[in-house]
């Protein structure tokens, strides 16, 4: 737990870290060593605390050092729980379109939580038209977390994978940026960290966490990860929260609930009731984002200058 | 091709030669070229990939189009020294040397370049520890490996009988060159049992790097028709990417082939009867690619369904259509039609022929792998749903770090051809029926 290289910050997280770390394995530890080989006593005593709240007191001798740098014990427990997902879960998101207005607080309170750089965006709002005489639409756009995800197939590390829980993650220190998922994904749902991160240094300090997806590592991929770390603690994903017109139904399909915050339904009879479908389903992908039509808008779609409907523009649209 | 050419006479004409003037200035701008990218991939790897101008749209840039390029060069091991040798095609047997050599120099430098596109080129060992074996990327990597591996040994293993003559017969040559010659030979004395070993090595070697030779470029092929992006999801893509690599791997021979005619003078090996065949052989190969590129083009342009549309109209008549019909007329259509004619197929046209194919199929990889990504499904937005131009032009350190790869290829190839018999002795002597006078 005395790494020169710490600044005084992560000095202060490793000891709080390092002293449980230190513990446990002086625990393990001492059994071994004394039926092993006893080691000669030094005559001095170090003081422990044991998990289960005892003062302990050991030679000094037996205390081995399992873990330098608490950081790292962390960062294992943090990947470890990463890909066992929450039990029992089948997280949803059905995104109705009818309700868009817009406003873009999603994408704002996602940069802002995630800490996204301006050269990139984890949830985007794209304007949509199918069809050259059809009503232009605005659509928010998360990872789609598909089922059968293109991404995790062609990952050639295991560094991206399908939890239980329905949710596609990545494993920032496992990724080996080969990029393919990225040319795998249909939905250009994944960026890229071409350079050196430029992460705040609260979040730079932090253990690396793959349900936060931070602190960002160079060289590597990441995408929007339904907020695994809100859920976890039962709270929505960040765009849901903040959606002034309650776009974003987040729930659990096992359960069959979705709610917005304000209003909760059944999953299913919103997908009976308002024709649910989801995004370009003939590739196969099985994507666990639901979209409800853009019929019965709140306000109708409004032209700006900045805003041309896409259809004209690229030609690249339509479900 | 009798050439009637005693052992001795065979050696004297074979054996490595020093370089001259122009040998030398070649080698010297190759390493500077060579040192160049290296110093460039130094930058990347302090600076990470935004030191090139790859974008999250445009994910794959000029490394991994060169990638392509370098394992389609790289086939035409398998075509001259093991396709055409089983056929019984003995007028290819002073190309197969020259042949190997090529495909060790790219395969071993697309393995390179490879990792010089990774983001994390420190964890590549993930690959070994962690891969799973769905992903096409191991595929690659166990048929890349493969592929090196029996293609060194298609190259080591006829030399060893031409490391035992340049051993006792080359005389005038520092020590260290003797004493790497002998020990390169592995103690070789050339009797009956030794031959017949090695002749049965090579040719269950022959057999076996057919398959892997197809392996590796259509598991290249894989990365892209195996994702859902227009332009690449087409079940074409494997034969068609074979068919290209045959056509420039047949080129770069013929290519190569005649500068070391010129340089060493080899005029009786490498005859204008052998040039004419090769560009016979370049020509079919060439057909066999135009084939290929009308089912690639011609089925979907027909269609032009969404999600394929955009990108064609780009390829057809758009942004990328001047590339596109370069490449195809001055780089497969133009060649056919000159090497049809007896004069077109003279040393000297089929060289530059045989250059203008290469750099057509270099560009060529480009427009497989990059305009796809301009046109994704969902239309590229920036932040605040801004419609965002999809933009790729590799930068300075982009290209030097290419361009010094394609300099350590050619570089490899260099010195190769510096230090071995560029054509086989032994080959040519059993092909003449004089092995038995040495003994």
């Amino acid at each position: 737990m005395e790494n020169p290289k710490n600044d005084k910050s992560s000095r202060r997280d490793a000891l709080k870290f390092g002293l449980a770390s230190t513990v446990m394995a002086a625990l393990t530890q001492v059994p071994t060593s004394l039926t092993a080989k006893p080691k000669e006593s030094s005559g001095e005593k170090v003081r422990l605390l044991t998990p289960d709240g005892h003062l302990v007191e050991v030679d000094a001798n037996d205390v081995v050092k399992v873990a330098w740098d608490a950081k790292e014990v962390a960062t294992d427990d943090n990947r470890k729980r990463a890909r066992e997902g929450i039990k029992g879960r089948k997280w949803v998101l059905v995104i109705d379109l009818a309700r868009c207005k817009h406003a873009l607080a999603c994408q704002s309170s996602c940069n802002k939580h995630h800490h996204i750089p301006g050269d990139r965006q984890w949830l985007n709002v794209y304007t949509m038209q199918d069809a050259e005489h059809t009503e232009p639409y605005w659509m928010p756009k998360t990872c789609f977390h598909c089922d059968k995800p293109a991404c995790v197939s062609v990952c050639p590390v295991d560094a991206t994978f399908k939890r239980d829980d329905g949710i596609v993650l990545i494993d920032n220190e496992r990724c080996i940026g080969c990029r393919f998922c990225m040319a795998a994904c249909p939905y250009s749902t994944r960026v890229f960290n071409w350079g050196e991160p430029n992460d705040p240094p609260e979040v730079k300090a932090q253990a690396y966490d793959p349900e936060k997806g931070l602190p960002r590592k160079k060289g590597t991929v990441e995408k929007c990860d339904f907020c695994p770390d809100m859920l976890r603690n039962g709270k929505l994903p960040h765009c849901a929260t903040a959606c002034p017109n309650g776009v974003f139904f987040f729930g659990d399909q096992n359960e069959d609930t979705v709610t917005n915050g304000a209003e909760t339904y059944r999953f299913s009879d919103m997908m009976k009731d308002k024709a649910g479908y989801r995004y370009l389903e003939d590739l196969g992908t099985e994507p666990r984002v639901y979209y409800l039509p853009a019929a019965d808008r709140l306000v109708p779609y409004k032209e700006s200058e900045n805003l041309p409907p896409l259809r004209k523009e690229s030609g690249s649209c339509g479900h | 091709m009798n050439i009637n050419r005693t052992l001795p006479e065979l050696t004297q004409d074979l054996q490595p030669r020093t370089f001259g003037l122009k040998g030398t200035i070649w080698t010297i701008g190759l390493c500077v070229v060579f040192l160049a990218g290296l110093v460039n991939y130094f930058f990347q790897l302090r600076d990470g990939l935004e030191i090139t101008a790859m974008t999250d749209y445009v994910s794959w840039g000029i490394y991994i189009s060169n990638f392509v390029f370098f394992v389609a060069v790289s086939l035409v091991g398998s075509l001259i020294s093991a396709i055409l040798k089983l056929s019984n095609a003995k007028w290819s047997i002073p190309l197969t040397r020259i042949a190997e050599i090529i495909a060790v120099a790219c395969i071993m430098f697309a393995g390179l370049i490879i990792i010089v596109d990774m983001g994390r080129p420190d964890r590549i060992y993930y690959l070994f520890v962690h891969g799973r074996l769905q992903s096409p990327i191991v595929w690659d990597v166990i048929v890349v490996t493969t592929y090196l591996a029996i293609s060194t040994l298609l190259l080591y293993i006829p030399l060893l009988p031409d490391f035992a003559i340049l051993r006792d017969k080359m005389t005038g040559i520092p020590k260290w060159q003797h004493k790497l010659y002998s020990m390169l030979s592995l103690g070789w004395v050339g009797n009956a049992k030794q031959m017949r070993i090695m002749h049965k090595s090579i040719m269950g070697l022959s057999v076996i790097i057919i398959p892997i030779a197809f392996g590796i470029h259509t598991v290249t092929s894989w990365l892209f028709s195996t994702t859902l992006r227009g332009g690449w999801n087409s079940t074409n893509i494997g034969p068609y990417f074979i068919a290209g690599a045959f056509m420039v791997g047949a080129a770069a021979v013929i290519a190569v082939m005649y500068v070391v005619r010129r340089s060493y003078k080899l005029e009786n090996y490498f005859t204008d009867d052998l040039f004419d065949k090769m560009a016979k052989l370049l020509v079919l190969l060439s057909l066999v690619y135009f084939y290929f590129n009308i089912n690639e083009y011609l089925t979907p342009a027909f269609k032009m369904m969404e999600g394929e549309r955009d990108l064609l109209e780009s390829l057809f008549m758009g942004e990328f259509a001047p590339m596109f019909w370069t490449t195809q007329i001055v780089g497969m259509i133009i060649p056919i039609i000159v090497l049809l004619f007896k004069k077109g197929r003279k040393p000297l046209p089929l060289f530059i022929i045989s250059l203008i194919v290469i750099v057509g199929a270099w560009f060529k990889r480009y427009l497989i792998v990059i305009p796809t990504l301009f046109y994704p499904y969902l239309p590229a937005i920036e932040q605040d749903g801004v419609p965002r131009t999809i933009e790729y032009a590799p930068t300075f350190a982009e290209w030097s770090i290419t361009f010094g790869s394609l300099a350590g290829a050619l570089l490899v190839i260099t010195i190769l051809l510096r230090y071995l018999p560029v054509v086989g002795i032994w080959e040519m002597a059993e092909y003449q029926g004089i092995v038995k006078e040495e003994e």
